[in-house]
């Protein structure tokens, strides 16, 4: 596996290859993200307690469970810089950071205006929203030791160690949030239960799901090859490919 | 084993020269516990119904505050360099930081609870809860502060970003360590928050070694 692998640790290989996915990846996030919305904030009935103000959630969850996917794949990044020292890994790491932060301030803040006329109140010490706020601020570390070394090299492999530091960290401080105190409501969609969501909510909110996901790759592709371009300027193939251009 | 002690002998003496280090958090911890009084109002019950925060907050801030310069001259004098170079005693270097670190910051405020426990009106059953979860909770502090100081030995702006990166990881002991002390003045069991704070002691006392091991090559190379 590691010898099919291993081309593609090469950082010219994944310049080329994130080049080639990115269209397809940003028109497909698009169109997802277009049809997922536009069906869930528009033509799904209202909720019979909550009424039009649930429409949020199709906005909401997929940003928080992105804010979550985005930091494990940002830690399997990082664990894989740590061992193999590769550097794309590494890179990646650094590439995912700024994107899975923007999730979790999105979470946030529709979580707020979503709880202002739930819960009657913009904010509430609550376990979930404690451990996004968290969550943010570990993402806010990543970013600012990544950028406290006078040597690239240096902050990326530190923000790396953080990354997989604070991933071993996350589910300390979800679970003892949790216990300290929540008002959220449980989740509307798990793998091994029916969802205790209707079918005409639910689809919008899949392909909402899916769409932050692929918008998320696709802002991957995007910043991983400005990452490679950066670090790899001095090096024959990226001074051939700008002196063509 | 032997290098352990050397190590731990060279830092013991390097505090006893320096007092500034480890004296400063200390008066640093007392003068924030006096500022919540001023701050909140005298009224020894409130005071005992925010003690467990207090307290642990005013921990938390003092041990961040020494853990800043823990390697800082070690660093710039090359000594981390040269262990680095060396290979073999670095992993007893780190243990022989991380005793002394507590020895320095931790221990003190263990000593100094009596006295927190006479000025925020603590009866006993919640004095000895404190007593329990700073003998607990101070050696994983200790081990958190050392890996964020470590990380970040050679940035440029240590401080700040140091708080950035630990405080957040200092959480789930600031939740556990006060809701022992809460449930201590209520005369509730609090046998839970100790195991769970022992527990994670002891996870972190695995890991963290290798972290700051790591943390500190990086730095260097």
């Amino acid at each position: 596996m590691f010898k099919w692998l291993h081309p593609y640790a090469k950082p010219e290989t994944v310049y080329h290859l994130c080049g080639r996915w990115y269209p397809w990846l940003m028109a497909l996030a698009l169109l997802l993200l277009l049809l997922g919305n536009i069906w869930g904030l528009a033509f799904t009935p209202p909720d019979y307690q909550q009424g039009d103000s649930y429409r949020i959630i199709h906005i909401h969850v997929p940003s928080a469970i992105m804010s979550m996917g985005s930091y494990s794949a940002m830690a399997i990044a990082a664990f894989i810089a740590l061992v193999w020292q590769v550097k794309v890994a590494q890179w990646s790491v650094l590439a995912i950071a700024p994107i899975g932060a923007v999730y979790t301030a999105i979470a946030l803040i529709t979580g707020m205006a979503w709880g202002k006329p739930m819960w009657g109140t913009w904010w509430v010490w609550d376990a979930r929203l404690t451990s996004e706020l968290i969550l943010l601020f570990l993402y806010l570390g990543v970013i600012a030791l990544s950028g406290a070394f006078s040597d690239r090299q240096t902050g990326a492999k530190a923000a790396s160690l953080l990354a997989v530091v604070g991933v071993i960290n996350l589910p300390i401080i979800h679970f003892s949030v949790e216990w300290w105190n929540t008002l959220h409501q449980g989740a509307s969609i798990t793998k091994f239960a029916k969802p205790s969501i209707d079918p005409s909510m639910l689809w919008p909110l899949l392909i909402s799901i899916l769409a932050f996901k692929v918008l998320m790759l696709a802002l991957l592709c995007l910043r991983l090859r400005t990452a490679i371009l950066l670090n790899e300027q001095h090096r024959p193939w990226v001074k051939a490919m700008a002196g063509e251009e | 084993m032997v290098t352990l002690g050397v190590f731990i002998r060279r830092e013991l003496r390097l505090l006893a020269r320096q007092k500034a280090d480890w004296l400063n958090p200390v008066l640093f911890f007392i003068i924030v516990l006096c500022l919540f009084p001023l701050g909140v109002g005298p009224e020894p019950n409130m005071l005992q119904l925010m003690a467990p925060g207090i307290v642990w907050i005013a921990a938390l801030l003092s041990v961040l505050l020494a853990a800043e310069r823990l390697f800082k001259d070690d660093f710039r004098n090359g000594v981390i360099e040269q262990l680095v170079a060396a290979r073999q005693p670095l992993l007893s270097f780190v243990l022989a930081k991380l005793v002394t670190n507590w020895l320095s910051t931790g221990l003190p405020l263990v000593l100094l609870s009596p006295l927190v426990a006479l000025l925020l009106n603590l009866q006993t059953p919640a004095f000895i809860a404190m007593l329990l979860t700073l003998l607990l909770g101070t050696p994983l502090l200790s081990l958190l502060s050392v890996m964020g100081a470590a990380l970040t030995v050679s940035a440029d702006k240590g401080g700040i970003l140091l708080a950035l990166l630990i405080l957040p990881l200092y959480i789930p002991l600031l939740i556990f360590a006060s809701a022992a002390m809460e449930a201590a003045s209520m005369a509730l069991p609090y046998h839970g928050q100790l195991a769970i704070m022992l527990a994670m002691l002891l996870f972190a006392l695995a890991l963290v070694p290798l972290a700051v091991l790591s943390a500190l090559k990086l730095n260097v190379s």
